[in-house]
């Protein structure tokens, strides 16, 4: 499997070039937020706000890593279930995000988004924590320090290593590959 | 009697709270491995390639094998002539886990109220089972558990005219809904009597069976290998991306229960099945 190198931030074209199945390495920067961020994003962009950073064209990597050893930059850091974030993805969509990392399917109602505001959704591997860890370069506090492990951070990253799992012309990975290997 | 020190325990659980979220037991890396040979989709190949090489960074000390360096929960075996004069068992495994979370760069992620959702800071308090056994030796077993697959758990009270189709309909749909959240190849714990509760705690403890042991009574071992194969015919694959290992092992546990009842619970596991033994 050929592996495709993306830079961020991404453009549509970039985005419409990814398929489902594909492996690619992300370099540049992404920014992590899980469920208490994605609940005040949703917020300010429901009183017409501006959020903390400048999301266009950036993905949004769910994790919550472990503490990172003097001297590193980071612990380990692999997704988390990216489900728990179906009802606020579409909106980070709307405001100008490309996509997603995560772990585990998304709802129809992000895939339906993923097509409408041309995104794209990448797995990384849960249980490849240590793994993508040596990918995150650089780590920055961003926004709402106040919610620890939950804060918005940016990550600056080479190389780091996802497939793509739901894209923007309506391919899903899981039920295109359980389906392929269904033997009921 | 036999004293036990509380210094000694708070060491053990502290050097056991690493040791399970560094370095994986060798069933179930050989597991693992194993896995990665019948695997027979490429998505799903590359994918376990990346988890076994994830086992062997681990296992250089820098970096736990997950985030998700899960709640502590602690299955103690105490033999009826151990004494602990010198402190509280329960307070001396708390200390242990707050001492290995910290010196092992483990995350915190254990809340206060459920409710209220403020973090404790420390990873603790620890899930204890304490059961008591003849003789006088303290076992402790710490299995760190991940979230996201406890999220894939369920007791069900079905009807004792339910049967063992019951039992195979439950696990086999409880996997399946499970797809890739739990982080598959997944590992299956199945507890079958009691009561409600003793039910749920017998399907944790039998993911703690070495992976590739059989139930030592040949009608559940067959059971439990009939339900690997169903299970692996789903095709979900190694995180969820389709593909033919789906799980690595499926252990049943079983107690005796009411007339009237007929529990079943179904605990599941990630890949990486963490615990790690001491005895004192």
């Amino acid at each position: 499997m050929a592996q495709k190198r993306i830079k961020t931030p991404l453009t549509d074209e970039v985005v419409k070039d990814l398929k489902i199945g594909d492996d690619v390495l992300i370099t540049g920067e992404i920014y992590t937020a899980r469920d208490a961020a994605h609940k005040r994003m949703v917020e300010l962009l429901d009183k017409g706000e501006k959020l903390p950073f400048d999301i266009k064209g950036q993905l949004i990597y769910y994790v919550g890593p472990s503490p990172a050893r003097p001297g590193k930059v980071i612990g380990s850091a692999g997704p988390t279930t990216s489900g728990r974030m179906n009802k606020y993805a579409p909106r980070i969509l709307e405001a100008g995000s490309k996509g997603m990392i995560g772990k585990g399917e998304m709802g129809s109602g992000v895939q339906d988004a993923l097509k409408k505001y041309t995104g794209v959704y990448f797995a990384a591997i849960g249980g490849a924590a240590a793994l993508i860890a040596k990918s995150i370069v650089g780590n920055e506090l961003v926004a709402w320090e106040e919610l620890g492990a939950e804060a918005i951070r940016k990550y600056t990253v080479k190389d780091f290593p996802a497939i793509v799992v739901q894209d923007c012309h309506g391919g899903n990975l899981y039920q295109e590959g359980v389906k392929k290997y269904q033997r009921v | 009697m036999r004293e036990v020190s509380t210094k000694d325990i708070i060491k053990a659980v502290r050097d056991l709270c690493i040791d399970a979220n560094y370095n994986l037991g060798k069933d179930v890396e050989d597991a693992l491995g194993k896995a990665y040979e019948k695997e027979e989709s490429p998505v799903g190949k590359a994918t376990l390639s990346q988890i076994l090489e994830n086992v062997q960074i681990s296992k250089q000390g820098e970096f736990p094998m997950c985030q998700d360096t899960g709640n502590a929960v602690v299955f103690v075996d105490m033999g009826d002539q151990v004494l602990i004069k010198d402190g509280n068992l329960f307070e001396a495994i708390n200390e242990g886990v707050r001492q290995g979370y910290k010196d092992g760069y483990l995350r915190k992620s254990i809340l206060s109220d459920p409710i209220e959702r403020k973090n404790t800071g420390d990873n603790t308090p620890a899930v204890i089972h304490l059961d008591i056994v003849k003789g006088d030796k303290l076992k402790i077993i710490v299995a760190p558990k991940g979230g996201g697959s406890e999220n894939m758990s369920e007791v069900k009270m079905m009807k004792p005219s339910d049967g063992v189709e019951g039992v195979k309909d439950f696990v086999i749909d409880m996997v399946k809904r499970s797809g890739s959240n739990p982080c598959p190849p997944v590992i299956v714990g199945v507890g079958i009597g009691g009561s409600f509760e003793k039910c749920a705690e017998m399907a944790k403890r039998a993911l703690l069976r070495p992976i590739g042991s059989k139930h030592p009574n040949p009608f559940y071992a067959n059971l439990e290998a009939e339900l690997l194969e169903k299970v692996n015919k789903l095709g979900i694959g190694p995180q969820g991306f389709g593909g033919t290992q789906t799980a690595l092992a499926v252990h049943i546990e079983t107690y005796p229960c009411h007339i009237a009842t007929f529990p079943a619970a179904v605990n599941i596991n990630c890949h990486v099945a963490r615990h790690k033994e001491a005895v004192l």
